[in-house]
């Protein structure tokens, strides 16, 4: 039973003077992320048609390693920036919601760096 | 875990109906939320065939001509008439607003009153408001000045004082705090439209010092950003405000000192 008063359940825990890092780079991300998806979803239209070897030629050449790398990066982040949201919006129970928070944060990190692991090696020459 | 289920009480079924009196030609039904917590029973609407030939122009009139004249146990909140106490804040049609400038005819068919959504109901129309006035006293919503106060008013430039403008008249009625879906969900630590508008015609005045202190206070990721700029409070306010706005002025803020 709660028998704080209203203004004691108010102030809560106080606030966490961090809210802002994680708006404000949600809005970065997404800002990088316009340019990053216009070039990524040109140059996959530009490859139609591509065998095998010309889309490995593709992902070594110029400046697409770097690119691909970046897209990758500012994907997963921004990806995971906006889950986190989700569940703290719709999860209310503390331990399922600390688990999908530590589930979403370790994915992404898993999956970004296996794509980009995927990119060095194309790159690198492997197979 | 997410909410599957409704809290109990949540469903409603149909009440009674108090038929107009005879000879009336020109009626008008209207719905009403019926919530008695001491009777253990499960919330009910009732129906209420309202005379438009006797009644005033306003939904408040008929609400006011029911407990008058049809059933006197009809429980709401009411006290201007006229748009400025924010008492008569219900949800009509649909959509929060206040029942004393919202006018009858606007309303197609019946006219369906419902508490404000989402908060613990008292009795019939009233909801408790004690945790959005709560968190109204938490942003501590007074001028906050070390420069002793001078022998006259704190001055301010009429430029200054426009900032205010859009702000002040905000009368707490809390149809934009009780319309946002955020502010459903977690109710408990975002502040809510209201209050974030609130918070926002203080970090705008001139003569407040405290600026950075306010801000500090709302740098957290559930009392400030849990508004997704869902902008049901703009569509909602009764006033013609803005507290999107406000909200995105006050991340503006965090911005610029970021």
């Amino acid at each position: 039973m709660d028998m704080r008063s209203p203004l004691g359940r108010a102030r809560g825990l106080g606030s966490s003077n961090d809210g802002f890092g994680h708006w404000w780079m949600q809005r970065l991300t997404g800002i990088a992320l316009l340019p990053l998806s216009l070039w990524f979803v040109y140059s996959a239209v530009q490859l139609t048609g591509a065998s095998h070897a010309e889309f490995v030629t593709w992902v070594g050449e110029h400046g697409n390693p770097v690119l691909l790398i970046l897209l990758v990066i500012t994907i997963y982040h921004h990806g995971q920036l906006g889950l986190q949201v989700v569940v703290e919006d719709y999860i209310h129970g503390e331990g399922p919601k600390i688990a999908l928070l530590i589930l979403i944060k370790f994915g992404a990190i898993f999956f970004g760096a296996s794509s980009i692991f995927a990119i060095l090696r194309l790159t690198f020459g492997g197979s | 875990m997410v909410e599957l289920s409704l809290p109990a009480n949540s469903t409603y079924s149909d009440g009674k109906t108090v038929a107009a009196p005879e000879g009336a030609t020109n009626i008008k039904k209207f719905r009403v939320y019926r919530y008695d917590p001491d009777s253990g029973d499960n919330p009910r609407i009732d129906s209420f065939e309202v005379d438009l030939d006797k009644c005033g122009p306003m939904v408040l009139d008929g609400l006011i001509k029911i407990k008058n004249e049809m059933d006197s146990t009809l429980t709401f909140r009411r006290s201007c008439r006229e748009g400025v106490c924010g008492s008569c804040a219900f949800n009509i049609d649909g959509t929060n607003t206040l029942a004393c400038t919202k006018s009858i005819s606007e309303i197609d068919g019946d006219i369906k009153v419902f508490p404000l959504p989402h908060m613990p109901v008292i009795k019939d129309l009233v909801p408790d408001l004690n945790g959005p006035y709560s968190q109204y006293r938490s942003i501590e919503p007074w001028l906050q000045a070390e420069t002793p106060a001078p022998n006259r008013e704190r001055l301010q430039s009429p430029q200054e004082r426009e900032k205010l403008d859009g702000l002040w008249e905000c009368i707490l009625c809390f149809c934009c705090q009780t319309s946002c879906p955020s502010y459903w969900w977690n109710g408990d630590r975002y502040l809510g439209p209201a209050v974030l508008l609130q918070a926002y015609r203080w970090i705008a005045d001139s003569r407040d010092e405290a600026m950075g202190k306010r801000l500090d206070n709302l740098n957290d990721p559930f009392r400030l950003y849990r508004c997704h700029t869902i902008m049901n409070c703009t569509n909602t306010c009764p006033k013609n405000l803005n507290p999107g706005q406000a909200i995105a002025e006050i991340k503006s803020a965090m911005l610029r000192r970021a």
